[in-house]
């Protein structure tokens, strides 16, 4: 084995990725362990049905972390989008939906009060975002202030709400722990607006709109740097086989169809991986990309870790509450009362936030919802090459289909299948008659054929609770782990959940430090 | 026209704490009521003869003792009285015993789950450490952050020395436990659910949340931070009922030379040249002061009691936004004997504690999914006591007040006011879940007062009936209660003060808001303070 | 299947040797040991005591929790669970160890019992069961609280192994020290231990509580002629200062018990390096204790003699310039050393072996306090050692 400065990145979704780019252009010789026999993680294009591509998982790029973008320059690694900014339409099948755009109400049915809130409103978000934005090239800092060096780098993050300025600031502390509803219900008037930004808030996580904590999670879906979500060129594995491009090119190598099956610890020290088919392979650093408990309970396991890190680790939520539907079409969806021009944005089925609330309700039951939330795309029409000429792909994030499921998805996945297209075909009428094929991820399918624990999108619930320096874990937030070799570089670590690369880029810094040559 | 250095809007606990201190101060102070009577919703009412309902706040334990002491209120005619224990009822028949010996405890909780049985004392130690950080904070100023001024910024690090001394592990644990919510908090000790649902309610009383709803961890350390004789996280009657606090307090403003006017509804605070002159009453009446302070809570105070052309219209927009949702009820009722419990049977020590009878966390989030539907809880959580087993002043011997609070109860019922078929369906429901543990109770009941968030805000003057006079989330504590930029008891006029529940650090019989209120105005009339500093836990 | 509820109407649980200590308590002193009622003294704690150092002493420590671990995975829980490394506890031996939270701040001590391959039983201060179910996440292990299944005495002092010979135990001498074995008791098993708490040549006997009352009256039957009588917890704790035990909540607080950040111990802090083995890739508190090694404790507990005849009770520690450096954990006459003994928390890096430092005593003679500053000398070695503790056979005398 020659693996004295070899670094393993398990998992080659898009953050394993970015780090395992960052690793390489370092000069590290980097092999990257893919499970799947593609890469991309949940950032995935994969063929439906014969002729048919649909992004598996993710279906919208929004945060992606800008120097990544450039550092790795992924459009010279192929990374295009067929769409930079989808407007969002609030469908209504009573008649005419609600369009935003940027910062504006574009048209339909809301109030001449909030059409003139709206703009400042989504200002004011985006600044308060900007301080979680701020943070996301940042190793998190430790909460120890023993001395004045110690607290100096939480005291930045002060000083990141203090440049606010007193008035933004003020409103901030206020605002940044509170239910989404509450903040909406003293903001804006129209039911269609304050739908449609509840589901933003709540949109895998599993919170409902009057859940505290649910203007912090839309505050993170704001902190990228456009407003508004974008639709690569190829779907989402376009984004995966850009910055695997780029890993490769800087002379990364990728296994694919590779399992790993446990890590290999030495004297308390991870000295390699071993994978399922038996073959062991030695490491200088292991770097995973799993989510956290996959990583230190399943491969690491809890017997490496001291106790309280192992109970704290318990105790993280990742609770998937979000599925995905995705199906195939013979033609193009006919939305009740959607302009033409408007099919290939992002179409919400949220008509307000008591109707999100409700929706969420069941979940906390370990139920499903019978009226449930939907975010929809149609990539294909934006980007005609997913499907045959004329046809279409729709994807769809569904909510709450709560991974622990009391009844078992395995006896309610078809039943659900049935409902979510019942909902679909009250606001298209038609579009039942036009599928050639469906498949409805649960997030336990999600688990099995992603390998996400508890089948959560963000690798964990991405509430003050568990972010930046309390995520994934109070004390172990910087990317290293306890266990001397190991670091963990995915969405279950600062700065979380969505498309964006940061986790993978900050983990690169660390582990360059942590296992020098 | 009568003249005063200070007039104070409402008898309530903290009003008429805050005319103590100023009068102890030397100040010519008068406390001008709505009702007939002193209290606000700490009161004592004779509502069937013979019997003494604490008809609004029932039991005692956040009482600072630093203010019990400062006023002599034992001198004054308070006494508190430790009561023992509690009870959580399972719908299998069998119970939950909050024995007071903590052995007894032990062995209790153990029943259900000898791991619980043991976590409790984890528990106990990481919710103490909680209280010990809040406490310091009880008898003190919010600093406001945003501000560089000495005193600020003075105060800022004290808070972070305080927090910085809790050690990192700690300082992680305590962000978490202020944004968790009560079920995902307990679930990280406990795993009966009989067990969580015990613990749970103190994060849910009178608060608009459901135990999975972030926030509600905080909530149980408001129930948890206060003591009976240093007993920490203990609670106790007020002997003679809640209203004997009030008229404590009253006799210790009377004794420093204050006055209170009873049915004097204050209609306005007048304002001239920015600066707070005084009130008038309903009736005409005109009362003249440098210095006026409200005692009500936030919404009535600036959309009530002043002009908005005093107030700029991003503060009424403030005290519109203002969160302050009823969400409790509760019945008093005099009862012929004592009922019996099918699960204590004839005699058992726990029919002097509290009664519970959510004996899971779902049961718990459905009461709470009512309320949001905008109905009560059919399957509503009750904390329920009977003083009369503990205090003998409360019901003629061998009679018995049973206090019921009621959890959730909505300010309207489906959008619509409560009619009086609504409070009948209310207390049918709250009657048919005792009487499924007590078959005997209803045919005990002499009298039942009935109240809803809108009679509390008929009666006392709480909107939407909240008792915390506003919602304790963090968006409405500490240096945001009741507003960012006005945390520190002053108004937005000169001379206009706050010292209701609305501000820091809120609801429940504290009498610490009155109290930082009474400290705040001396320091601008630059006098000497006759307000106790916090005592330290150390 | 939950036990009945009726249990409150019993405040205090008796251990299943009280009909019997309830006849020898001359005094009716009982206090309570968590649930249990347990004796303070019997007749008289001087005679107690001395009936330990010169003859022999029953004790009673059934309260003494208990938990049994079981389980192909009981060896590595064990070892991650604690400081030291139990793998060198072989079948039949017994080790004191003490274990530590993520910070390195000790939680408890106690003893490992290596009953058989993959069996354990572990006796500590405090109930453990959260804290040892949160270390098993992981481990294929299971874990019980057997406290209320194990009847349990200390028999101790010089002529204890005399009393187990008269009691019929055969070759009890040859058992050497912290090992363990088990003897046909009257139709049933009657494990026995060369352990303790006080220092002394001393065993720890371990029954089912069906056949307690048996145990204790043949044990005294037996003893009649060796000097034997029952001890209670004074004299008990008499016996462990003299020994340089440490005991939770008295001389450290557990950490998990801890609401203030300062006020926890480390092994180191404790004096007790030599149960921490680095030489284990992993335990619980590792890697605090290596960072701790590095960068040095906060406190070191010592060993004090005390100068004149005052106990030092609660007394506070000075250094030579009257600077409070710390405090007196506890505090006796030891009648063996013939000396005023304490153990004392001091700040580093104050405490080194043979220093000089001060106690200020306060004391009371007929109502009347005084005040001395008395001169202390930090001690290495415990205060009472005798040989016949570690002697093999054991001396009957």
């Amino acid at each position: 084995m020659t693996d004295a400065g070899r670094i393993v990145v398990i998992g080659a979704g898009h953050n394993g990725l970015t780090c395992a780019a960052y690793l390489a252009r370092a000069g590290r010789e980097v092999l990257v362990l893919e499970a799947a026999h593609q890469v991309g993680g949940a950032a995935v294009t994969r063929e439906l049905t014969r002729g048919f591509r649909v992004p598996a998982v993710a279906h919208l790029l929004q945060l992606l972390d800008p120097r990544v973008q450039k550092e790795l320059d992924l459009a010279r690694h192929g990374l295009a989008l067929a769409r930079p900014a989808l407007k969002t339409v609030a469908l209504n099948p009573e008649g005419e939906p609600l369009v935003l755009e940027g910062n504006r109400i574009v048209s339909g049915p809301a109030s001449a009060a909030d059409r003139a809130a709206y703009p400042d409103f989504i200002d004011r978000m985006r600044r308060y975002a900007g301080v979680l934005a701020r943070q996301h090239g940042r190793v998190p800092p430790r909460l120890a202030w023993g001395s004045w060096r110690e607290a100096l780098p939480a005291g930045l993050i002060a000083l990141d709400i203090r440049r606010l300025g007193r008035e933004d600031m003020r409103e901030f502390l206020r605002v940044v722990t509170m239910p989404i509803h509450d903040l909406l219900e003293e903001s804006f008037e129209s039911p269609a607006l304050k739908g449609a930004i509840a589901l933003d808030a709540v949109l895998g996580t599993k919170l409902g709109p009057r859940s505290g904590n649910s203007v912090f999670t839309y505050l993170h879906r704001l902190s990228g740097e456009s407003q508004d979500p974008a639709l690569p060129r190829g779907g989402m594995g376009a984004v995966s086989e850009a910055l695997a491009a780029a890993a490769r090119a800087a002379g990364a190598e990728i296994r694919l169809s590779a399992p790993v099956a446990t890590l290999i610890v030495v004297d308390g020290c991870v000295t390699g991986v071993k994978l399922e088919s038996g073959e062991e392979i030695g490491a200088q650093a292991v770097v995973s990309n799993a989510d956290p408990k996959t990583t230190l309970r399943t491969l690491l396991g809890a017997r490496h870790l001291e106790a309280e890190f192992a109970r704290r680790l318990e105790h993280t939520r990742s609770i998937g509450t979000a599925a995905k539907l995705n199906l195939a079409l013979a033609g193009p969806p006919q939305f009740t009362g959607l302009a033409p021009a408007l099919a290939g944005e992002r179409l919400l089925i949220a008509p307000d936030s008591g109707y999100v609330d409700e929706a969420f309700n069941p979940a906390k039951y370990r139920d499903y919802s019978r009226s449930p939330v939907l975010e929809i795309t149609v990539p294909s029409v934006a980007d005609p090459e997913l499907a045959p000429v004329g046809k279409h792909v729709l994807s769809a994030i569904v909510q709450y289909a709560p991974y622990d499921l009391a009844a078992g998805w395995d006896n309610e996945r078809d039943a659900y299948r049935e409902i979510l297209i019942g909902v679909l075909e009250r606001h298209a009428p038609g579009l039942r008659k036009l599928i050639v094929a469906a498949e409805v991820l649960t997030p336990l399918d999600l688990e099995r054929q992603f390998r996400m624990g508890g089948g959560h999108w963000h690798h964990g619930e991405m509430t003050i609770d568990q972010f930046m320096m309390l995520r994934p874990v109070p004390g172990a937030a910087q990317y290293a782990m306890p266990v001397a070799g190991l670091y963990l570089c995915g969405a279950g670590c600062h700065p979380g959940g969505g498309v964006m690369g940061a986790a993978g880029r900050n983990a690169a810094r660390v582990v360059l430090e942590g296992a020098p040559r | 026209m009568s003249r005063y250095d200070a007039i104070v809007v409402g008898a309530g606990h903290n009003g008429l704490t805050s005319a103590a201190f100023l009068a102890k101060a030397g100040l010519k102070v008068i406390v001008l009521e709505r009702n007939p009577w002193i209290g606000g919703a700490t009161v004592s009412r004779e509502l069937h003869p013979n019997w003494i309902y604490s008809n609004c706040s029932y039991v005692c334990s956040l009482l600072r003792p630093e203010i019990y002491r400062a006023l002599e209120l034992s001198r004054h005619g308070l006494q508190i009285v430790p009561y023992g224990g509690g009870v959580t009822f399972t719908r299998d028949g069998d119970l939950l015993g909050g024995y007071v010996d903590k052995e007894v405890r032990r062995r209790e909780v153990a029943r259900f789950s000898a791991r619980d049985a043991d976590a409790y004392l984890r528990y106990g130690r990481d919710v103490m450490r909680q209280c010990k950080l809040v406490r310091a904070l009880l008898m003190r100023t919010p600093p406001d952050p945003t501000s560089f001024r000495p005193r600020d910024l003075k105060e800022l690090l004290h808070v972070g020395r305080e927090f910085g001394k809790l050690g990192e592990a700690a300082i992680y644990d305590t962000i978490r436990f202020h944004t968790m919510s009560i079920a995902d908090y307990l679930g990280e000790y406990f795993e009966s659910d009989v067990v969580k649902a015990t613990f749970a309610g103190s994060g849910i009383i009178g608060t608009a949340l459901g135990v999975q709803s972030p926030g509600t961890a905080y909530v149980l350390l408001h129930h948890y931070m206060g003591d009976v004789d240093g007993q920490m996280g203990a609670w106790g009657f007020a002997r003679g009922g809640m209203g004997s606090v009030s008229k404590a307090l009253a006799a210790a403003l009377a004794a420093y030379g204050g006055e209170v006017r009873v049915s004097a509804p204050v209609a306005r605070i007048n304002v001239r040249g920015g600066r707070a002159t005084g009130v008038v009453l309903d009736n005409g009446d005109e009362f003249e002061a440098p210095v006026v302070i409200s005692g009500l809570d936030p919404k009535r105070t600036f959309l009530k009691l002043m002009d908005p052309k005093d107030l700029t219209p991003k503060l009424v927009k403030s005290a519109r936004d203002f969160k302050i949702r009823g969400s409790s009820g509760k019945l008093n009722i005099a009862l012929d004997g004592r009922p019996t419990f099918t699960a204590l049977g004839a005699k058992h020590p726990l029919y002097a504690g509290d009664m519970h009878f959510l004996d899971s966390l779902e049961r718990y989030e459905r009461a709470y999914d009512d309320w949001k539907r905008g109905t009560w809880s059919k399957d509503p959580y009750l904390d329920l006591l009977m003083p009369s087993m503990t205090d003998p002043t409360m019901a003629p011997p061998g009679k018995h007040f049973m206090s019921v609070f009621v959890q959730y109860v909505p300010p309207l019922v489906e959008g619509r006011e409560w009619t009086d078929a609504d409070r009948e369906g209310f207390k049918k429901t709250v009657f048919a879940q005792i009487s499924r543990y007590s078959p005997d109770f209803e045919k005990l009941v002499l009298h039942a007062e009935v109240r809803t968030p809108k009679e509390l805000e008929a009666e006392v003057g709480l909107t939407e009936g909240n008792i915390f006079q506003g919602e304790l989330t963090f968006d409405q504590l500490l240096f945001n209660r009741p507003f960012p930029g006005y945390a520190q008891y002053r108004g937005p006029v000169r001379g206009m003060y706050m010292c209701g529940s609305g501000t820091h650090p809120g609801g429940g019989v504290m009498a610490a808001p009155g109290a930082n209120a009474a400290r705040e105005v001396l320091m601008d009339l630059r006098r000497a303070s006759t307000v106790p500093e916090g005592w330290s836990d150390d | 299947m939950r036990a009945p509820a009726g249990h409150y109407l019993q405040t205090v649980c008796y251990t299943p040797f009280h009909s019997r200590t309830a006849a020898a308590n001359s005094l009716n002193l009982w206090h309570r040991w968590r649930d249990h009622t347990v004796a303070d003294a019997y007749f008289d704690v001087g005679l107690e005591y001395t009936a330990l150092r010169n003859a022999c002493a029953v004790f009673d420590l059934s309260p003494m929790t208990k938990h049994r671990i079981t389980g192909p995975d009981a060896l590595p829980f064990l070892n991650r669970l604690v400081t030291r490394d139990v793998a060198k506890i072989k079948p039949g031996r017994v080790g004191y160890c003490l274990w530590c939270d993520d910070q390195g701040q000790v939680i408890d001590d106690g003893t490992i019992f290596h009953l058989r391959e993959n069996d354990y039983r572990l006796c500590s201060q405090e109930r453990q069961l959260d804290w040892l179910l949160t270390s098993a996440l992981g481990f294929d292990v299971s874990i019980r609280e057997e406290t209320e299944e194990v009847a349990s005495l200390a028999l101790q002092g010089p002529t204890s192994c005399a009393v187990l010979k008269s009691l019929g135990l055969a070759a009890i001498e040859t058992l050497t020290p912290f090992a363990m074995r088990s003897f046909a008791f009257e139709g049933t098993e009657l494990g026995v231990s060369r352990t303790g708490f006080t220092g002394d040549l001393g065993y720890e006997l371990w029954i089912d509580p069906a056949h307690a009352e048996r145990l204790w009256d043949r044990l005294f039957e037996a003893g009649e002629f060796h000097g034997l009588k029952p001890m209670g917890t004074h004299a008990l704790e008499m016996s462990r200062i003299e020994a340089g035990f440490i005991q939770a909540g008295v001389d450290f607080l557990p950490a998990d018990r801890a609401i203030r950040a300062d006020r926890t111990r480390s092994p180191f802090e404790l004096d007790l390096a030599w149960l921490v083995d680095f030489k284990k890739p992993n335990f619980t508190g590792r890697r605090a204790l290596l960072e701790e090694q590095r960068h040095g404790s906060r406190f070191r507990l010592v060993r004090l003699d005390v100068e004149g005849n005052k106990p030092a009770k609660d007394a506070y520690i000075y250094d030579g310039k009257r600077n409070v450096i710390g405090a007196v954990t506890c505090s006796m006459w030891s009648p063996m050393a013939k000396a005023s003994i304490a153990l004392a928390s001091v700040k580093v890096p104050f405490g080194a072996p043979g220093e000089e430092l001060w106690a200020e005593i306060y004391y009371q003679k007929e109502l009347k306090w005084s005040r001395v500053n008395a001169r202390c000398r930090v001690l290495t070695g415990p205060f009472f050692d005798p040989p016949r503790r570690r002697l093999t056979p054991a001396p009957e005398r």
